[in-house]
Formats: C-alpha cells, structure tokens, sequence
C-alpha cells in the first residue's frame, strides 16, 4: 500500500514541473488555432476582394458606352413623303435613312455599296429607334436639323473601351481597318465618346449588346420579390405564432415541426417544379409572370422565416408572458402586445435571409419560364418577365464581346440591390430592438 | 437530522395527512377544498383545504418544491398555461368556482393579481407598464383618468416620487427594487381583490426587501395578499396567518405568531427551528 502510494504521489516541484510543460503545451495549442483563424479570414478576405475585384473591373465599363455625334436633318422626303404628319405612317417610316445620310455627310468622300455598308456598320440599329420615338413624339421636328449623340454599334464600344486592340490583325476583329480609320477621325473631331449608359438602366433585354439593359430584370426581381415578400412574411410569422402560442404539442404538430425543418432542405428546383405543376398546369397562371415567381419563392422562403420565427418567439423570456397573462391579457393580447414586439428583430432577420435566398435564385425560375428572351420591361405582376440572377444566367451564355462586361454589369446591379434590401432591414431591426 | 429524513419519507408513502390547525375563516374571499394538483404524473398538490382573509396576509413557507408556488398559482389559474398541470377540487372566489365555465379566466386574474419571483416589468416606458392593464380591462374613459390611475398606482406603490419625472423611460431601466414595487404598481392599477406574490424579494437587497415589505403592510388595508416566502422571517414581519406546506401537504395552518411560537405539528417545529429546508 505504501509503496503504491510512493509512486503516484509526487513531490510540490514535481507536480509544478509538470503543470508548466501541460501549460507550455496548452498556449502552443492556442496559438495555433489563433493562427489557422487568422489564415482561414485572411483567405476568406482575399477571396472576396479577388472576386469583386474582377466583377467590378469587368463590370464598371458597363455604366459607359460609345455615342456619336450626328447632325441630323428630319428630311420630310424620307420619313413623311405624303406629308400629313399621320402618326401611322410616321412609325413605320425609314429613320434608318436619316442616320445613313447624317455618316454620309460626317464621311462625305466614301463611295461604293460595301463601302458605305461598313460606314453604316457603325451605327447601332437603336440610333434609328431613337429618332422614331423622337418625331412620333414630337412631328413638329420634321424638316428641322438637330445634333444627337446617338448609339454607337458595340463593336465600335469594344474597340473605343480598349476590350478589342486596334493594332491587332484584321482578322481578329471585327471591325476593318478602315472602319478603325473612321473610328479615329471621329474621335479627333470629338464626334465619338463615351458617355453615361443610359439605355442600359431604361432598357430590357436585346441580342445587340450596346441595347441590352437590365431594366426589364430589375423591374421583374423587384415584382417578384414584393411578392414574395408580401405573402411569405405574414404567412410565416402567423405560421410561426401559431405553432409557438397556440397549437397544442402532439404528434400532429411535431410531424408538422420535422416537415418544416425538411422543407427549408429541399433543393430550389423542386420548389420550381411544384410551381410550374401546380400554379401554371393546375390553375393556369400565365407562365413568366412575376406573379408566379413570388409564388414559388414564397414557399421556398416560409420555411426559412417559419424557422426563425420560431426560434425568435422561443427566446422571448417567459417572464414577460407571464406577466402579460398574470396581468390578465388574453392570449392574442399576450402576444400581440409583448411577445410579437420582442420578437420582430429576430423575424426580420429570418426574413431577411429568406429574401436575399429568393433574390438570387434562378433554378426555380427557370422551371416557370422566367427564363424568356423578354425586351419589354414588365408593367405588371402578370407581364412576361425574368429576374437578375437569371438575366445574368442568359448573358454569360452568349458570345458577343459586350455581354461579358453586362453580365458583370449585371451582377453589380444585382449586389447593389442585395445591398439595399439588407441594409432597409438591419435598419428596421435596429429601430424595432428593445432590451429587456 | 436523521429523524428529520426518516419523518419526510414516511411522508412520501402516506395518504394525505390531516392539516393541523383551523383552515376557516368567517366571510372569506378565496376558499380553496380539497384542491389536487397534477403534473404529469407527479402529484404535486394533495387535498389542501384552506380559506383566504380578506384585508389580511397569508404567507406560504415550506421547503423547496413543497408546492407553495404550485398552490399559488391555482389561485389565478396560472397552471392553465403549463403543458400537462391539472387543476382538481373546489376554489372558489366569493363564493364563485373559478374552474367554472361561467367564469372568464381574463377576468379572474383581472380581480386576482400576481407579482412574480423576479421583477418582470414590460419592455416598455414607465407609465406604460402601469397603463396596460387599466387599457386593456378599458378601465379609463380617457387620458386624463388613465394619467390618475397611473398616478395614484404609483403613489401606492411607494414609487411616484423616484419616478415622476422619468414617466416615459423605460421601466427596465430602474433598479430591482424599484422594478418589483413598479410590478406591485402595474397589479393594483387593476384594483384586484386579491394579491398573489411569489417570492417577491428574493431577487433584491435587504434595503429593498424591507421597502417592499412596508408596502405589503400598507397594501393588505385594501387587499387579500397571499405571499410565498423562503425567509422565515419575512414571514413573521409581514402576515398575520401562516400555512405551512411540506410535499405537497399542507401541514399546519394558523395565526403567525401561533406557528412560529407554538407550531402543533412536528413538521413545522422541524422547519421552524431550521432543522431541515
């Protein structure tokens, strides 16, 4: 017994011996851990500079495009021949010809059909539709001159944005020698220049790139999103007080408990696909409508808000119900007055997650037909339309040079607008929270 | 010691034990018979019979989980809002059974008030902590007489001259003796009948604990308290009758200075003398 006792205990020196090297041992292990935080947040840090880095750089050029100085003569031989100014006939009337004849004056010495095609080449077709909309809105300027910066084709953009190298060989680009010749002379004459895109923000979709905008995206995400929201968040938070305040507890609500927390797992397509069978194939709801987006995201979302809501409501101190009832409010009241007010924070924040999901989600969108080449911008919740996420989707599929910088461009929309969202909802948050 | 330990597991196994000491009182405001309570399986309340003065203090002691709160909260039906609690037997408030379906149970704890263990005022300014029972019993015609309940609340409650000029800062922001005499405030702007405080000062300080307990003296000129106290002492400062519980019986019933002078049952002696609990 003695012996035993001998070799377990230990002298005061030996025990403190043997605390230091375990405390040695302990800091060491501390300090790594620090080390491998620091370097996952460096990383995670670099990543996210990496990535907005080139967003940003191949985005930015976006919110500038190439415009040329014309002075155009509203020749009433050209768009009104007849001459009584009938609105009809001024629609459909050649204002591809002002335009030719505004490059010809501009370049008066080129001569010769494939010549002066390439000159005409250097326009882009929304120039014409500019000067439509100008006269059906105004036929008094008919036989008046005026000078337009008008749209240059993005060929022309790419070259005057550096994207595509003048000095490179003929064959490699798409413009000829002789047009960079004219892209030249027009910029000494101060006639070509970038300005402010404008047709990119009042635009919907195009095939020419210098047409394209995201207007029509933007309008359908906003839609679809008020949708969403409008139907999610109250459902949700009702659902969700329901559940916490109300239901009893029995096997009904602990089924429906577990097929909550299954739903917010199911991948976003299958969301879709339920839309599209039951919203579109049941009750024939017009395909690519905002409307039915919201639709489907909503139920993508409510399980998000549902859950949260919950948690929300399930950290409200009992305390404060207790007094509410003790007080003698009535359950609604409970909640109404005390628990909902404590617990809004916590909701917003579960609906902002909810919404910023449903804002960038494509697949299911995608499954309702959302996915439409649509140029009108959508004027209602059942006008055809498509959403950010998905517009950026179409763009990065296409071949053009000027898609790439508009499929970023598109993408610093979408973040902008992800932005705005979030920060009007930490801002509620904020104004709602109350400490207890 | 071991007497003691032997003495409580007998308990355990025995029917509920006849309480000592008279459980009646002439005219009174809740009379409580033969009232069980049930969590789950846990039987936490066994055939308590006692009647409730009006204009008097009634303190609750026993040992942790004797059922003192338990028994409180029948009072104004608190158990209700717990998952699985039963409610057995007759209580009935001025004659009226408060398990009835006639009676409305928003308005029972409208006449029964109840201040809890740890000061909970509302999340909300001052005044409106003691308005939001006179606006939802719609108490006050106006703002004007909402301002008077609010006032005259306060005044009872010993705090108007702390808080009069800061009405409108949250009442979480005053101290904890301050927050328990605000909860105090908040009840009697309902003007109940009855007040139910669960240990009210376990959560503050002696200088704090000895306001609230002047406040009770003051209080108990207009209302039937029922209060659950740990401290033996509270309770002989404080209440006029004493009942004491021990697993979920309720031993001996009496006037204050009788039971803490004279206890009939060997239980409470126990307690009393601090020989366990």
């Amino acid at each position: 017994m003695n012996s035993t006792n001998n070799t377990v205990m230990k002298s005061a020196a030996e025990t403190q011996q043997q605390v230091r090297n375990s405390l040695a041992r302990r800091y060491r292990a501390e300090r790594r851990f620090r080390f491998y935080g620091f370097a996952a947040v460096s990383a995670g840090i670099a990543f996210v500079v990496f990535l907005f880095g080139t967003i940003f750089a191949q985005g930015l050029s976006v919110f500038q495009q190439s415009y040329v100085k014309l002075e155009i003569f509203y020749d009433p031989q050209a768009i009104d021949p007849a001459g009584n100014r009938d609105p009809d006939d001024l629609v459909v009337a050649d204002y591809q010809a002002l335009v030719r004849a505004a490059l010809r004056e501009e370049f008066p010495q080129v001569e010769g059909r494939p010549n002066l095609r390439e000159l005409y080449g250097l326009m882009s077709s929304a120039a014409s539709m500019e000067l439509q909309r100008a006269v059906t809105s105004n036929p008094d300027l008919i036989g008046q001159r005026q000078t337009l910066w008008l749209l240059a084709d993005d060929t022309v953009d790419m070259v005057l944005k550096g994207n595509v190298s003048r000095t490179a060989p003929e064959d490699e680009r798409r413009l000829s020698d002789q047009q960079i010749g004219w892209l030249s002379a027009l910029e000494q004459r101060g006639d070509l220049d970038l300005r402010f895109n404008r047709s990119f923000f009042s635009n919907g979709d195009s095939r020419d790139p210098e047409q394209a905008g995201v207007r029509g995206a933007l309008i359908g995400s906003l839609l679809t999103l008020l949708i969403t929201l409008l139907l999610s968040f109250p459902i949700g938070v009702g659902a969700a007080v329901y559940l916490e305040e109300f239901a009893p507890r029995n096997r009904l609500t602990d089924i429906i408990e577990v097929n909550i927390n299954n739903l917010a797992a199911v991948p976003s397509i299958v969301f879709g696909l339920l839309g599209l069978a039951v919203f579109i194939g049941f009750f024939g709801l017009p395909r690519s409508a905002p409307l039915v987006g919201g639709f489907v995201l909503t139920l993508l979302t409510l399980p998000t808000i549902i859950i949260a809501s919950r948690a929300a409501l399930k950290a409200v101190p009992p305390s404060i119900r207790e007094a509410a009832l003790g007080m003698g409010a009535s359950r609604l009241q409970m909640v109404g007055h005390h628990v909902l007010p404590l617990a809004l924070p916590g909701m917003l924040t579960g609906a902002i997650i909810g919404m910023a999901r449903a804002l960038g989600e494509s697949a299911p969108l995608l499954m309702i037909g959302m996915v439409a080449f649509i140029v009108e911008v959508p004027q209602g919740i059942v006008d055809p339309a498509t959403a950010l996420p998905v517009q950026v989707f179409l763009w990065s599929d296409l071949p053009e040079r000027g898609f790439v910088e508009r499929t970023s461009g598109a993408i610093i929309v979408l973040l902008l607008f992800l932005l705005v969202m979030n920060a009007t909802a930490v801002w509620l948050r904020n104004k709602f929270e109350k400490r207890w | 010691m071991s007497d003691s330990v032997a003495s409580v597991d007998s308990l355990k196994s025995k029917a509920p034990a006849k309480t000592i000491g008279d459980i009646t009182v002439p005219s009174p405001v809740f009379s409580c018979r033969d009232v069980d309570v049930f969590y789950g399986d846990k039987h936490a309340i066994k055939k308590v019979n006692i009647d409730i003065a009006r204009q008097q203090v009634l303190a609750m002691i026993g040992p942790s989980g004797c059922g003192k709160s338990t028994f409180l909260r029948c009072l104004n039906r608190m158990n209700d809002t717990i998952v699985g609690a039963r409610v057995e037997g007759q209580i009935t408030l001025d004659g009226q059974d408060i398990h009835d379906k006639r009676q409305d149970v928003v308005q029972l704890r409208a006449r029964v008030g109840m201040v809890f263990q740890k000061p909970n005022p509302f999340p909300k300014s001052i005044y409106e902590n003691v308005a939001y029972g006179p606006r939802i019993h719609g108490l006050a015609a106006n703002r004007g007489e909402l301002d008077d309940i609010v006032n005259q609340s306060l005044r009872r409650a010993g705090l108007w001259e702390e808080v009069k000029d800061r009405l409108n800062q949250p009442g979480t922001s005053l101290s904890g003796g301050q927050q328990q005499r605000l909860c105090i405030a908040r009840t009697i702007a309902v003007n109940p009948e009855v007040i139910l405080m669960d240990e009210p000062c376990s959560a503050l300080d002696p200088i704090a604990t000895a306001r609230i307990e002047d406040l009770i003296d003051e209080l108990r000129e207009s209302y039937a308290i029922c209060i659950v106290t740990h401290s033996m002492q509270q309770a002989a400062r404080v209440s006029q009758r004493t009942a004491y519980f021990h697993l979920g019986d309720l031993v001996e019933v009496g006037e204050t200075n009788k039971i803490f002078t004279n206890p009939q049952a060997k239980l409470t002696e126990d307690y009393i003398t601090g020989r366990f609990g």
